[in-house]
């Protein structure tokens, strides 16, 4: 089986962003970035295919040179095989959707695996756009995952409950958590990852659609009223939220 | 200039989202002087779909087809574009919601058109649409600009306010999509829903338990506070790795992002990731016994105090104060 996991190198959860002086970029300057959170669940779930049914894992990552680190990471955990499609500018959704397609198209997996969402811009598109892009079926946000002979059988999550779904090979399939637990890199594969290769990229891509004018920090919130130190508070507490914040 | 909204149902009921999105989409439509139209895709959903009107939509395009039971991203996809391209929409309006972030960007790929996801506020500036979205679970706010001719937005869940219903009924426009098998290459052929309880995505209010709650058992206090209140259950990210809770319950960076009317944290600190996911609840009620935990920094109220003993108490109160 041909797994292909695309994976994005995103800021750590704790780190803190800075907007750059023009406003409308962020400033990652001394932020530790990390393989998406997500995108770990995806390799994860692709090392779990390979070892029931055979065949190679190749990481694939749009972006610069920096994001070499995230595929290492991917190499570590076991994937065989990384692909760097190299970009120089900020891509859109879109952008980095034509990318991915660009290269499965010339590998044509049987199954490429995404994350749910990015959780630096946020955008959870990638993984529809490229299965539209590719006219293959997607199924997104994937928390349970079956395959006989071709066919594939997931449950997605979706707003109280789960949406049992069949689809076929080849496919594109978004995870979620739950779906499996991404394993630690052992101190082999770490250095196996070493004497892996990383494949270069380079396509012709579209101008993005969608630009950002700027950008700002949140409202800062400023801390509320401690009600009280215990039990004797709560009847304090619930006339607050009836009289003053109205939310019951 | 013409706008689609699209209005999600499941199971034959137009969700809330629907109202709240159609909302937003009428809103726009009278400052860009735009025609609004909605669109409801299902198996038997003709009649629910007039009820639309009731959000000041005049006009609803119904693909009602028996093979349209669950949801297929495949066919919904094509059903969509088909009436986009026969509308000339300019706009299309989707709610952040599952369906409608696995419709979104399929559309827009057939259609070459950019797409702002997860919105919290779309504004009119000299004629541009600017729709501001969160990102970096929150930490940053921005606002962009789509610059393609069809524009894809998809709405956050509980942040647009669906206006008061009053009472009208669209017209409704069947229209046909021939759809063949291999339309259907990804089907959803069965749903199997929870607690009945609402998700936290769509809850207006949600009760929520961290590691404070000691153990499972005791979750039972925050189910029964959430009954009372119609609410959601959320859980930290704590909880959920712990397997006291299911990890579609978990609020955070790497979990849901919400944004209540109301939020009651218990025996949750308040790590970043955790905030990331619900800073945006428009009011906040935090219960932990460390004064100093970090969710006391966001919360609106809050009680310092051994969240076991305030829960009970908490939800006494609250039943004798809605009469239940
Ligand atoms: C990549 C990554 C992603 C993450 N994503 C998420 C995410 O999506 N969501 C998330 O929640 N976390 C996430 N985390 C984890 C996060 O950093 C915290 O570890 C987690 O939120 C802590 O959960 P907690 O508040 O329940 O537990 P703790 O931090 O252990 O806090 C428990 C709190 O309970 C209080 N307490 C204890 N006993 C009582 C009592 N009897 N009464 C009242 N209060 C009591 C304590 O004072 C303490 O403040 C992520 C971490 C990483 C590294
Ligand atoms: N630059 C990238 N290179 C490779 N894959 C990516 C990239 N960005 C996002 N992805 C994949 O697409 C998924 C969804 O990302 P997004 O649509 O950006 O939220 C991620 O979880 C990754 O699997």
């Amino acid at each position: 089986m041909k797994i292909a996991v695309c994976v994005n190198h995103v800021p750590d959860t704790e780190a803190k962003i800075k907007i750059s002086s023009d406003g409308k970029s962020v400033d990652t300057g001394g932020v530790n970035f990390i393989l998406n959170p997500y995108d770990e669940i995806a390799v994860e779930q692709g090392l779990k295919l390979k070892e029931k049914f055979g065949g190679d894992v190749i990481a694939v990552t749009v972006g610069q040179e920096i994001n070499k680190e995230t595929l290492r990471k991917a190499l570590a955990m076991g994937a065989d095989k990384a692909v760097l499609i190299k970009t120089n500018v900020l891509c859109d959704s879109y952008v980095v959707a034509e990318a991915l397609k660009n290269y499965l198209q010339e590998i044509n997996p049987d199954i490429t695996l995404f994350g749910k969402q990015s959780i630096d811009y946020d955008n959870a598109q990638i993984p529809s756009l490229v299965g539209e892009m590719l006219n293959l079926p997607s199924i997104t946000v994937v928390v349970k995952m079956e395959i006989e002979n071709n066919k594939v059988i997931c449950e997605r999550e979706i707003e109280g409950g789960h949406e049992k779904v069949i689809s076929q090979m080849p496919i594109i399939i978004s995870v979620q958590k739950g779906l499996c637990e991404p394993r630690y890199p052992t101190l082999k594969g770490i250095m196996a990852s070493k004497s892996k290769p990383i494949e270069e990229k380079i396509y012709n891509l579209p101008e993005n659609k969608v630009e950002i004018v700027s950008l700002r920090l949140p409202q800062s919130k400023s801390a509320g009223k401690i009600v009280g130190t215990d039990v004797s508070a709560v009847k304090e507490l619930v006339r607050l939220l009836h009289e003053e914040a109205k939310v019951i | 200039m013409k706008i689609l909204t699209f209005a999600e149902q499941r199971e034959g009921k137009l969700k809330k989202t629907a109202y709240e999105v159609a909302t937003a989409a009428v809103n726009l439509g009278k400052q860009l002087n735009a025609d609004v139209f909605a669109l409801v895709i299902g198996k038997n959903v003709s009649e629910i779909a007039s009820d639309i009107g009731g959000y000041g939509i005049k006009r609803v395009v119904v693909v009602d087809n028996s093979d349209l039971e669950f949801y297929s991203t495949t066919a919904y996809a094509k059903a969509v574009v088909e009436v986009a391209i026969k509308e000339k929409a300019d706009i299309c309006l989707f709610p952040a919601s599952q369906m409608g972030k696995d419709l979104a960007p399929r559309i827009a790929a057939k259609l070459n058109a950019g797409l702002a996801s997860d919105c919290t506020a779309l504004k009119i500036e000299n004629g541009n649409i600017i729709a501001t979205r969160p990102i970096f679970a929150g930490k940053i706010i921005s606002d962009v600009i789509i610059k393609t001719d069809l524009k894809i937005f998809t709405l956050r869940p509980n942040v647009f306010t669906a206006g008061a219903n009053n009472g009208q009924k669209a017209q409704v426009e069947n229209i046909s999509i021939d759809l063949k098998e291999s339309d259907f290459t990804v089907k959803a052929i069965e749903t199997k829903l929870g607690t009945g309880r609402p998700d936290v995505t769509e809850a207006s209010i949600i009760v929520s338990g961290g590691r404070g709650m000691k153990a499972p058992e005791n979750f039972k206090l925050i189910e029964e506070l959430a009954d009372v209140l119609g609410a959601g259950v959320g859980a930290s990210r704590a909880a959920v790795d712990a397997g006291w809770r299911p990890h579609d319950e978990q609020v955070g960076q790497t979990g849901k992002t919400v944004s209540p009317n109301l939020y009651i944290a218990c025996g949750i600190s308040g790590a970043i990731q955790h905030l990331a996911g619900m800073s945006s609840s428009k009011c906040i009620v935090a219960i932990n016994k460390d004064k100093d935990a970090p969710i006391f920094q966001i919360a609106d109220y809050g009680i310092v105090g051994d969240v076991l003993e305030i829960l009970p108490e908490l939800t006494k109160e609250i039943k004798m104060i809605l009469g239940k």
